[in-house]
């Protein structure tokens, strides 16, 4: 209608139309995501219950093949991603009081490290590779018990080791995308809120991995004990 | 359209719920005091493992895994300072993965408890 009661340009490009206001347009995202990341939960739980099965299926397979996963690399790719999720966590931070160059630090930060775990993760691969522990024509579990059901806790190592991989590469390429926007000034302390949300969901691939590091380089353990 | 623009800025609580927090900014402090608890419970969890706990090894490791789990998801992920909304969408999702878990390792786990004829 009239020209003057034109809101503040903030409030022209952030809020939408069909919004009452800021808080109820960041919750509506906010639950929006969350119902998104419930359909990951339960992606990932089918995996975590054909993990659960085969496991008190053939206990000793299970027991002898995660033995062959490397627990101080597990530990250390643990603690990489757990500083990733810190600086994720400090990013948000950073938006929600405006820091610009810290947001765009933050996020550098927090490629960068989720990077070193992926380095870390090929290591490991190559590593299975080279022992003969990727399961098919060529797998050689050497001194496992059960060895003929050890494929099975291979085949799930890399499953779910890989689809958690594939959703950090996902994030990769949203990460560059903030970093960018961060840059140029696309986010401030009034509206982030795809900082946040990327943030969620970064938090929660670290979560995924809070599970399977000890289910699969673990459990079983004190059989052959720290090395 | 005037309309709309008055309402911009201002807080409908009435609407909403009233522990609503969106907008809460989290101090520096407890994501540090947080991030520290989740490092040293990975580097416990790690060594504990190695400890021959007979069957207490698969309940120490996922208890660990459950705390860190929670830590990031209350404090990183902010639950705790989300809306009423938010927390039950979540407790909805690990309803409902308990319910996968748990009926179906319920029935591998009973099934040969009872001879079944013919087999």
């Amino acid at each position: 209608m009239a020209s003057q009661v034109v809101p503040h340009e903030h409030e022209v490009t952030t809020l939408k139309h069909h919004f009452a206001n800021d808080e109820q347009q960041k919750d509506a995202s906010t639950i929006g995501m969350w119902v998104f990341l419930v359909t990951e939960i339960m992606f990932f739980g089918g995996l975590f219950l054909a993990y659960f099965a085969y496991r008190q299926a053939y206990p000793a397979a299970f027991a002898s093949a995660s033995n062959k996963t490397n627990l101080w690399l597990g530990a250390a790719n643990t603690t990489v991603l757990i500083c990733s999720s810190l600086t994720m966590a400090m990013a948000v931070h950073s938006a929600s009081v405006g820091k610009r160059k810290l947001l765009v630090a933050f996020l550098v930060l927090t490629l960068m490290l989720g990077g070193i775990f992926l380095g870390v993760k090929a290591y490991e691969y190559h590593d299975k590779w080279v022992h003969h522990e990727v399961p098919g024509y060529h797998f050689d579990c050497e001194g496992c018990d059960d060895a003929g059901h050890a494929p099975l806790f291979f085949s799930l190592y890399f499953g779910m080791t890989g689809l958690h991989a594939t959703h950090m590469l996902v994030g990769f390429v949203i990460l560059v995308i903030l970093i960018f926007q961060s840059a140029k000034g696309k986010y401030t302390a009034k509206w982030y809120t795809p900082i946040e949300m990327f943030g969620l969901y970064w938090h929660f691939v670290d979560i995924v991995w809070i599970f399977l590091f000890p289910l699969l380089y673990l459990i079983d353990r004190s059989k052959t004990g720290l090395k | 359209m005037s309309a709309h623009s008055t309402q911009h800025g201002t807080h409908q609580g009435a609407e909403f719920d009233s522990d609503h927090g969106s907008n809460h900014i989290v101090p520096v402090r407890v994501y540090v005091a947080v991030f520290l608890t989740l490092i040293v419970m990975t580097w416990v969890t790690a060594f504990v493992s190695t400890v021959d706990l007979g069957r207490l090894n698969v309940f120490v490791a996922l208890s660990i895994a459950i705390f860190k789990a929670s830590l990031v998801i209350l404090f990183f992920m902010h639950v705790k300072y989300g809306t009423r909304l938010t927390k039950m969408i979540v407790l909805a999702g690990l309803y409902w993965l308990i319910l996968l878990l748990f009926i179906a390792m319920a029935d591998l786990w009973t099934r040969t408890w009872m001879g079944v004829p013919g087999r």
